[in-house]
């Protein structure tokens, strides 16, 4: 069983981490009956026996005694990280695993990057060593940030060079949170870009999401909740929607249900490593199966169920509509249209009690309506693990690797051009030593030459099949 | 003759849980249509094949299982200790941390070397208790890492330590429509390399296992284990002792040996696949009557028109070259065949060749390949290999 450590970044990918690691002990609570410390849950956690002074000793079987997040958090405020200290997830969180600043960057990924990068270099190398020093066999790193701010987008980005450098057979799962076109943060498009480009060359996997499509989620959630149309099928307390349950407490914070959904995701992304099913998926088969070529790495998540099914033994009309909603545009964790675009791959994980046969027959259903590349016309991945998610009987998660993501990356480009032909706020990025026009310029390319991969596989989309010849031998 | 299992990965262990399974309670069921004497020779003969004996009486099955991650060895380990009927060597297994991920370069090129040496130390211990070893029955995945990578370098060496022995691969031919993305890539390497390191390679196919669970058995919800079990009972009928020339109470020695002296007459053509009936569930078995005439005429009309099931038969006519002699126990018939409406499989081998040469083209995926050191050569190399088996197959 393989271990993964999350790194949290900047306000955005804190508050998420706060999420999903409440989420995750919620998770194994519910499933680790026992209060035994098991391989599912050494995946996140460490047992630590807190009696001993200094680390605390590392208990590896047995009762657990103390669970320890695998988690480095980071962020150049106190604010954040300081309210997470307080609160009831404080005893997860180790005070080594932490690093802060006081003034913040300043909505400045050059800042972020170049200034508080070198700043805390070795730092952040020391703690991330030590929690790898913790893991039996490390497979992945999951980074949670955004992408419009600075601390989040340039110390983020900053984070990424040194794994691959440190440890480049453990894979880089990074969530990025996309600014929306409302952003209230007016340099986010130079945010984003600078730190497209990283993503572009060190990332193994970028899981992007918008905020809009989170909010369009949760108000439609809202909306039938509230509306009184609760017939049986809904029920208000699932892990998704409500925070009852939670060990926080307190007066829901806005962010919250977003971040909820986020962390649904982070964790149905790994249950087939962590869980035993009939058809097991592992994080590197993730990227093996969905990448084929480096650059594209982009892959658009939608979840259902995001809302709980009441009965236990469904009939297999509803599973079907979850299919279905899994690959509608209410699901999608960000705006994009891939049914309308081309599909390079595509991967199924299902949670539950759901079988084969269910499976096969609902790629069936769907495959006409979806278009997928030439080469890769049976292009499907799937999964099933046994066990569900806490609240649901099932679930399904559809990572999809989708040329639709090409739109959101120009209308970014759009924006940043926008500023930047004006040179608007330019100088508060070339104040910072080591930044030039240069970098600037280099973004740009690197985002056009991505896109531009990305038309010309759209352009194959309206080719027929090109009829390879066989290999011919002589007998 | 005993014969060693190794199962490899999450299908390989999946499905060889079940073979012994199948094996065991076929050998111990109590409704037996025979006399007590020959039941006894039955289970003594197929417990020597398949199980070794413990000091407290549970039979321990002859397996070696390898896989790269631990989720499934552990379940399959405690479901057989649970069952209290039979169960794996305590220290019969080798497992990693790590899964392959799906890569047929990472399993083959990283994997196998890396853990070659504790795997066939594994496999000596379990051919040492063998009184005389009558070959190897490898299990394993197509679309996979694990299953079809390690597979691919066990068998070759196998090959290289016990070259007198036979080995007889079990390969699961992945759905038509994706399990795997990259699985034609896989199928492809780990076909090419088996053809010229194993004796004969067993076909399965998922979608036709899936076929029959859907309409022979009126599964309504088919899970992997229901497809598990009709394997499992596919295989069953292959390697349970068949009656020898000397007449009943003797069984034939040499199940291997048999099997592959009437079946791959020529080094060239060894691909095998296996009809089964009469495949119905056990509700229905009840409300059945069977005759050898009948069972018989059915069994040759599916090989002639090379179905899989009793229904949905589809009739172009080609003549089929041989059968075997049937089974003495249970009311089970099954021809074990080799014959020219195998061009079935070699043309959806070629299928997966031309859908496999159509990503090459394209490079894509081969980046995962070349990390670990398989190039496109390599690939081409395949390809090749696997054009020419289906021209010969083509030719016959």
């Amino acid at each position: 069983m393989t271990q993964s450590v999350v790194v949290q970044i900047g306000q955005c990918g804190n508050q998420i981490g706060c999420c999903f690691w409440d989420l995750a002990l919620r998770e194994h609570a519910a499933v680790n009956q026992k209060g035994i410390y098991d391989e599912a849950i050494s995946s996140f956690f460490r047992n630590v026996d807190t009696r001993v002074a200094g680390d605390g000793g590392s208990i590896s079987k047995g009762k657990i005694s103390s669970l320890k997040a695998r988690a480095v958090l980071i962020d150049m405020e106190e604010g954040v990280v300081n309210e997470i200290l307080q609160g009831p997830l404080r005893d997860v969180f180790d005070s080594k695993q932490l690093i802060t600043d006081i003034s913040g960057s300043g909505n400045n990924w050059a800042m972020g990057h170049k200034v508080f990068g070198s700043l805390y270099q070795e730092q952040i190398l020391e703690k991330l060593r030590k929690s790898a020093e913790h893991c039996d066999c490390l497979q992945c790193f999951f980074i949670i940030h955004s992408m419009g701010g600075g601390t989040g987008s340039g110390l983020g980005t900053f984070l990424l060079k040194v794994l691959e450098d440190e440890f480049p057979e453990v894979y880089r799962f990074v969530t990025s949170i996309y600014p929306s076109s409302e952003d209230d943060v007016i340099t986010s498009p130079y945010n984003s870009i600078l730190a497209m480009k990283e993503l572009n060359e060190h990332a193994d996997c970028v899981l992007p999401i918008d905020n809009q499509s989170l909010f369009d989620i949760i108000s439609k959630i809202d909306l039938v909740v509230n509306s009184g149309k609760l017939d049986t099928t809904v029920k208000p307390k699932s892990l998704v929607t409500s925070s009852a349950g939670a060990l926080k407490k307190q007066h829901k914070k806005p962010f919250d249900a977003m971040n909820n959904i986020v962390a649904n995701l982070l964790l149905n992304l790994t249950s087939s490593a962590r869980f035993e099913g009939s058809l097991n998926m592992d994080l590197n088969e993730i990227s093996m199966n969905l990448v084929p070529f480096p650059q594209l790495h982009y892959l658009v998540s939608s979840l259902t169920p995001l809302y709980t099914l009441a009965d236990v033994n469904i009939p297999p009309r509803r599973l079907d509509q979850m299919f279905s909603d899994a690959f509608s545009k209410d699901h999608q964790l960000m705006r994009a249209d891939p049914k309308h675009s081309l599909y390079l791959a595509c991967a199924l994980m299902v949670r539950g009690n759901v079988q084969i046969s269910d499976l096969r027959r609902n790629i069936e259903r769907l495959k006409p309506s979806l278009r997928f590349v030439s080469w890769n016309q049976e292009g499907w991945k799937t999964s099933l693990c046994s066990v569900p998610p806490v609240g649901h009987s099932h679930s399904l998660l559809a990572l999809a690797n989708n040329t639709c993501v090409k739109p959101t990356f120009v209308e970014l480009r759009e924006r940043f051009m926008r500023l930047y032909k004006k040179k608007a706020h330019l100088h508060h990025y070339l104040q910072v030593e080591g930044m030039e026009e240069s970098c600037f310029t280099e973004a740009v390319s690197s985002l056009s030459a991505l896109i531009q991969e990305y038309n010309q596989l759209d352009a194959t989309k309206s080719m027929p099949v090109a009829d390879i010849p066989r290999l011919s031998i002589a007998m | 003759m005993s014969i060693v299992t190794v199962q490899l990965g999450q299908c390989g262990n999946q499905i060889g849980f079940e073979v012994f399974d199948t094996l065991f309670s076929d050998s111990h069921s109590s409704q037996g249509l025979c006399s007590k004497r020959e039941n006894e020779a039955y289970q003594a003969s197929c417990k020597e094949r398949f199980f070794s004996e413990e000091e407290n009486g549970v039979p321990i099955a002859r397996a070696v299982l390898v896989d790269m991650e631990p989720k499934v060895i552990n379940q399959t380990l405690s479901k057989a200790a649970q069952s209290g009927r039979w169960k794996y060597g305590q220290h019969a297994y080798f497992c990693q941390k790590q899964g392959s991920g799906n890569n047929w370069a990472y399993g083959y090129s990283v994997h196998g070397p890396r853990h070659e040496e504790s795997i066939m130390n594994l496999i000596q211990k379990e051919v040492e208790k063998c009184d005389s070893l009558s070959g190897f029955f490898i299990i394993m995945s197509m679309a996979g890492g694990t299953g079809s990578g390690i597979g691919a370098f066990v068998t070759q060496n196998l090959q290289d330590h016990y070259a007198h022995s036979l080995k007889m691969n079990q390969i699961i031919w992945p759905y038509g429509t994706g399990e795997v993305i990259v699985q034609n890539y896989n199928s492809i390497l780990t076909l090419s390399h088996l053809y010229r390191s194993s004796d004969a390679l067993l076909v399965h196919e998922n979608d036709a296992v899936h076929k029959i669970c859907a309409k022979l058995m009126n599964i309504k919800q088919i899970s992997f284990s229901d497809i598990n079990q009709v394997l499992a009972h596919q295989l069953g009928s292959v390697f349970q002792p068949v009656y020898s020339a000397e007449g009943s109470f003797h069984y034939r020695r040499n199940p291997l040996g048999d099997l592959m002296e009437n079946l791959v007459p020529h080094p060239e053509f060894k691909m095998l696949g296996v009809r089964n009936i009469p495949q119905m569930s056990e509700n229905s078995l009840a409300y059945s009557t069977f005759t050898w005439a009948g069972l018989l005429k059915h069994l040759r009309q599916m090989l002639i028109s090379n179905a899989k099931m009793e229904e949905g038969i589809d009739w172009q006519v080609r003549p089929p070259i041989s059968g075997l002699p049937p089974l003495g126990k249970m009311p089970l018939n099954k021809e074990l065949h080799f014959n020219t409406s195998i061009a079935n499989l070699a043309i959806l081998r070629g299928k997966d060749v031309q859908s496999a040469d159509l990503g090459k083209k394209l490079r894509a995926y081969l980046h995962q390949y070349t990390k670990f050191g398989i190039e496109e050569e390599d690939f081409l190399d395949s390809f090749t290999l696997l054009e020419q088996v289906v021209a010969s197959y083509y030719n016959l």
